[in-house]
């Protein structure tokens, strides 16, 4: 069976200087992977490439995605093909609704005009699940949003537009306990209601914890340094990245 | 992979289209005492208009041209036609009898449409004159004048028509005012007795359509004591390879607690210059609502002037300015508190593109006397590419202790991370731009009456294509 997601080889640099050096990795459908790395290894910088964040370059290797090659595509194109990330500074725009936004992706991605009806019903249930307020969905998109409330309007958005894959930039970080645990449960959905597959970029592991992990993978200095399954991460919390981590001399 | 962007020009084409003068009168071109005296002549004017005229003549040869604002070496007034005539009789009451080439221009401009829709009452000028003025039986029942200023002229109101008539901007005011005072020629006079509120809207709408031509409309509003009035104006004209020039005159007087929200949306062709002068003068406890859209023209010089006169008077400037290839517009506004506990507060946005230049100015003077006022100025540029520019000027004077004044001023470009985060949804470059574009706009473009927020939306939705390079 072919993988939902094929790196290979994928070498990426932004003004010049090289951030990733050779990243190998396959998700399959369905499947959930971890990345954990030391800051700076490029864990973000992966999510940046394989969404197609026009600010890198890929100086190497390949993006294959449901069989495509993806590489150098404009982030639109991958989006509708199935792939979608959660940012970690989700950007503020003014003027443009969250529930109006939600809706306009939703109809580019599927080409046709969507019953309003239809899809408040929809938001206003996804956005309970998230234990949003629903007076966000009228809010400028992300404007004056606290820190979780920017990362709830992140996953509000995955459960919306329903991706094969979902990217996740360290959703949880700088969040409290409570704003993890919704979401996680937010999280817990897409799988139950998408079965879509995951990577997850994180330094915690509180928002693994009701998840089925299938792989975890170390990202060191642009490239994948060890691959192991859920027991990894328990490994890394005890004993850090310094393993991992390749000595110069 | 680079993608570079290409925005488009804003789709003319609704405007586009004109017809033959060829059966118009027309004065010669330039402008000599022959000239003024033959319009004069030909608009049967008293004789008190006629000296006035004159008299503005020798003040329009006597004044310099403005030198601080965009160029306007292009307009040579050798070559403007100060006067034409459409090719109708008289004005009319009844749409059947407007001339077809006329009728037809308004009607795919959609102005019947939206007076059977959604207005009390509609006037519409063609080059120089007003072709049709109509108002519904029961608004003119309630005692609501609206009509040409030729016609009131000479009726009931001439007398308030001479006493006010380029009284708050007067021929003396700059060098196209004096034009203006010289050669106008239609426009419109609404009178809304005390305590009538008036929950409709009046419209004029004007065209020019001859090409190398001025129009030069007069618009003297009153609105009594108490009453209520929201009056909309429209302007196009079609494209031609020679200039156009605009000079009209907007003069309104709201009386004490009056309210006047005056709607303006300008989409003249981009060989237009648009020189155009707006005052309003309001009394104790009146409001003045400026709404200001300027898409078109090649220069605009323009800037709403409230004078607040009474105690407690209010002055609100909404406006929306859109400045693409080759169009140099300098918009703002100016404020004068000279009374107690007045206040004022002014929100723009301009944007522009292609190379397009905007300015924006703000004069904000709070008199010795303004106790207690209050002022608020906000404007926000968005440039949508490298090669455009906008800047902001503005000016406070204040000289009154206890007055408050604010002024925020941003200028920004469309940032290369919020349209990655648009497109990394599946929206396309184009889409997100068009997307960036309109919601900076939004909290202007709200404050539109419904069929030109739609209309403006329309315009922002800018073609923007991605092509390879």
């Amino acid at each position: 069976m072919s993988e939902l997601l094929s790196v290979k080889g994928l070498k990426a640099e932004i003004e010049e200087k090289e951030i990733l050096r050779g990243v190998d990795l396959e998700v399959g459908d369905g499947e959930v992977h971890v990345i954990m790395g030391p800051n700076g290894a490029g864990k973000s910088t992966l999510g940046s490439v394989i969404i197609g964040d026009p600010r890198f370059e890929v100086t190497g290797g390949s993006v294959f995605f449901d069989g495509e090659d993806i590489t150098g595509e404009s982030p639109d194109k991958i989006s509708k093909k199935g792939v979608f990330l959660s940012f970690q500074n989700p950007i503020e725009i003014p003027g443009i609704t969250l529930g109006n936004f939600i809706k306009t992706a939703l109809e580019m991605k599927t080409g046709e005009r969507i019953k309003l009806w239809d899809f408040k019903k929809k938001l206003k249930e996804t956005m309970e699940v998230l234990q949003m307020d629903p007076a966000y969905a009228e809010r400028d998109l992300n404007v004056g949003f606290s820190g979780g409330e920017k990362k709830k309007a992140e996953i509000l958005q995955l459960l919306m537009l329903r991706p094969k894959l979902a990217i996740l930039d360290e959703t949880d970080s700088g969040l409290d306990v409570d704003a993890v645990h919704i979401v996680s449960k937010g999280i817990e959905e897409y799988k139950k209601q998408v079965g879509g597959a995951l990577m997850i970029i994180t330094h915690s592991t509180k928002i693994l914890e009701s998840l089925k992990v299938d792989k975890t993978h170390v990202l060191v200095d642009g490239e994948i340094a060890v691959t192991g399954d859920a027991s990894l991460i328990e490994k890394i919390n005890n004993e850090g990245f310094e393993q991992f981590i390749r000595k110069e001399d | 992979m680079k993608e570079k962007t290409h925005v488009d020009d804003i789709d003319r084409s609704i405007y586009d289209f004109r017809f033959e003068d060829k059966d118009a009168y027309k004065v010669s071109e330039g402008l000599t005492e022959d000239i003024v005296l033959k319009i004069s002549e030909e608009k049967n004017d008293p004789e008190w208009m006629r000296d006035f005229r004159l008299k503005s003549l020798k003040l329009y040869n006597e004044i310099q041209v403005p030198d601080w604002g965009p160029s306007i070496d292009g307009l040579d007034m050798d070559n403007i036609v100060t006067y034409v005539r459409p090719n109708t009789e008289r004005m009319h009451t009844d749409w059947e009898d407007v001339p077809d080439d006329i009728k037809d221009t308004f009607e795919r401009l959609g102005i019947p449409q939206a007076e059977r829709k959604s207005l009390a009452g509609v006037g519409a000028q063609y080059d120089s004159e007003l072709v049709y003025h109509n108002v519904k039986d029961e608004v003119a029942k309630s005692g609501v004048v609206y009509t040409d200023i030729e016609s009131a002229l000479r009726g009931e109101y001439a007398d308030m028509i001479k006493e006010k008539f380029m009284k708050i901007v007067p021929p003396t005011d700059h060098k196209f005012a004096a034009l203006h005072g010289a050669v106008w020629s239609g426009g419109s006079f609404v009178y809304v007795p005390k305590g009538v509120h008036l929950d409709i809207p009046l419209q004029s709408y004007f065209r020019l359509n001859a090409k190398g031509a001025g129009q030069f409309e007069h618009t003297l509003i009153i609105v009594d004591e108490g009453a209520y009035l929201h009056f909309i104006e429209g302007c196009s004209a079609p494209k031609y390879n020679v200039a156009n020039l605009h000079a009209g005159c907007v003069e309104l007087y709201v009386g004490k607690n009056a309210t006047l929200r005056y709607s303006t949306i300008e989409n003249w062709s981009k060989n237009m210059y648009n020189l155009n002068t707006k005052r309003a003068v309001v009394e104790e406890g009146g409001k003045i609502e400026w709404v200001s859209g300027s898409f078109g023209s090649h220069v605009s010089y323009l800037y709403p002037m409230s004078v607040l006169n009474g105690k407690g008077a209010r002055s609100e400037f909404t406006g929306v300015t859109f400045a693409g290839e080759g169009q140099d517009l300098d918009t703002g506004t100016k404020v004068v508190h000279n009374a107690e506990n007045t206040s004022s507060y002014v929100n723009t946005r301009s944007i522009s593109k292609s190379g397009g230049i905007n300015t924006f100015r703000s004069s904000v003077v709070i008199g010795p006397n303004a106790h207690g006022s209050k002022s608020a100025v906000s404007c926000e540029s968005l440039m949508v590419d490298n090669e455009s520019r906008s800047d902001t000027i503005p000016s406070m004077d204040v000289r009154c202790a206890d007055a408050d004044v604010g002024h925020e001023a941003k200028i920004g470009r469309i940032s290369d991370e919020t349209v990655f985060y648009l497109m990394s949804r599946g929206l396309s470059e184009a889409d997100a731009r068009a997307l960036i574009v309109r919601g900076f706009a939004d909290n202007v473009s709200k404050e539109l009456p419904l069929e030109y927020a739609v209309e403006m939306n329309n315009l922002i939705s800018l073609e923007m294509k991605g092509s390879i390079g």
